[in-house]
């Protein structure tokens, strides 16, 4: 039986770990290495890596440090931030990285999602959407690091998305992220009921409940988490354990090789 | 042991070198197919759609060349997830192409009754053997190892069958006849459990 996905997501800003909260407010806390190593040791399922300046700064993906990050981890890990073209995301795999987010490149150009896909096939092509609630009570996609808004409701945007060639959804409530007060369960389902490929939760992750709601109301096939991982003790094996109790099907560890 | 990693295009081979490296063995990635006849065994590595892969391969003269060294000369090879779907005679993903021809049968589209079922089937699933193995050696009943991919290979022969794994429908996950091996999972990703596989590869390269 497929198991559900526990992913910490690491942001990394000019060779830094940071976590903001809901976009904003960026804290440094520490070091991309040493986090890649922990994850590695502990046996996550996945990692997420998103450079959170690229885009903004208008440079390119740092590929050198995608390697270097990517030559300690055996999970599989994501790489987004920066991505404009066909080649960038040829570089980011040849850097190691096993799958690829896109965002803001997404609005710009739509057709990159089909080429890419095509190309590279869909598995490893991740549509990362960051969405707010408006006013009306229904969900706006917003780009470049949530600061542009771009009109498109967020559950026709990851049909597009899907159509297009996506073979996953981040889906990301800017709101929620790093407030740790739990994940926005009506914005996974607007995603969740209009997609047939993976969704992957993300964004307020602040105890093990949040996370069991997120998958079992929610139906998302993974949730991404950061601040729970970065500032409380409570651990990726500890979520599992607990999930598990619950009757969700999670991912079992040899302990002896 | 010496490992060549098949560099067709295709795929993450930087996670294929790094974990080998780990597991003690020597790999090296190469263009050159010549560079077979240097190595104890190959992995063929993959990310990708089917049609794509072979024309690839073809461009770069390694079809004829793998033919030769692992159909005729025996040498060892290990094709994960794409790579095992090449070792097929045929596969359906990008138009209908002829693969490799190593092993009998075809490769199509996940298919299942269930609608709910989402595909790419990604994520960590559990493999249940299948009969004696080499390749699952070690290997604990149920392990879960990190699965990507919307098609899978349908062997003719349900001899070279040696692991399942269920998703809407039970599907081949791990193949081996004789020298040649496939998962459909990739060991490079799959944590410790993942190792345990290259590791076994990598003994077999040593004694056979």
């Amino acid at each position: 039986m497929l198991k559900v996905r526990i992913i910490p997501t690491l942001l990394w800003k000019t060779s830094g770990l940071v976590k903001g909260v809901g976009f904003d407010s960026w804290r440094r806390i520490g070091t991309v290495m040493p986090a890649i190593k922990v994850y590695n040791t502990r046996q996550v399922d996945e990692l997420i890596l998103l450079d959170i300046a690229a885009t903004p700064d208008g440079m390119e993906p740092n590929y050198d440090l995608i390697a270097e990050f990517s030559s300690e981890c055996f999970v599989p890990l994501t790489v987004g931030g920066g991505i404009k073209n066909i080649e960038h995301i040829k570089k980011i795999l040849r850097a190691g990285a096993d799958k690829v987010c896109l965002n803001s490149i997404a609005y710009e150009n739509p057709n990159l999602i089909t080429e890419a896909s095509d190309k590279f096939g869909a598995q490893c092509i991740v549509v990362s959407i960051d969405a707010r609630k408006g006013a009306n009570g229904s969900y706006e996609c917003f780009s470049e690091c949530g600061t542009r808004p771009t009109g498109q409701e967020v559950g026709n945007w990851a049909e597009k998305m899907e159509k297009a060639g996506a073979g996953e959804i981040l889906i990301t409530s800017i709101e929620r992220d790093g407030t740790m007060q739990g994940y926005d369960i009506d914005l996974i389902r607007q995603v969740t009921d209009k997609v047939r490929i993976p969704v992957i939760a993300s964004g307020g992750a602040g105890t093990y409940e949040h996370i069991y709601e997120a998958l079992a109301k929610g139906k998302a096939s993974a949730v991404a988490a950061a601040s729970i991982f970065q500032f409380t003790q409570q651990t990726p094996l500890e979520i599992k354990k607990y999930l598990g109790d619950k009757g969700i099907p999670v991912r079992n560890i040899n302990a002896k090789l | 042991m010496r490992i060549l990693i098949v560099d067709y295009g295709m795929g993450n081979l930087a996670s294929v070198y790094r974990a080998l490296e780990e597991c003690g063995g020597k790999p090296f990635i190469s263009e050159n197919p010549d560079d077979m006849c240097e190595a104890d065994g190959i992995i063929l590595p993959g990310v990708g759609a089917f049609g794509d892969g072979m024309k690839q391969l073809r461009e770069r003269g390694w079809v004829d060349a793998i033919k030769r060294q692992v159909g005729e000369k025996k040498l060892p090879i290990l094709g994960i997830c794409l790579g095992m779907h090449l070792l097929s005679e045929i596969g359906y993903e990008g138009g209908i192409t002829a693969g490799l021809g190593l092993i009998s049968g075809e490769v199509r589209r996940l298919s299942s009754m269930d609608t709910t079922i989402r595909i790419p089937h990604v994520g960590w699933n559990d493999v249940d053997k299948e009969g004696e193995s080499r390749i699952l050696e070690n290997i604990p009943e149920g392990s879960d190892f990190y699965f990507v991919h919307s098609y899978n290979l349908i062997p003719k022969d349900q001899e070279v069958i040696v692991g399942k794994t269920s998703y809407g429908e039970a599907f081949v996950a791990v193949v081996e006849k004789e020298h040649i091996f496939g998962t459909q999972f990739h060991p490079e990703k799959s944590g410790l459990t993942g190792f345990q596989i290259l590791r076994n590869f990598l003994r077999f390269c040593r004694e056979g």
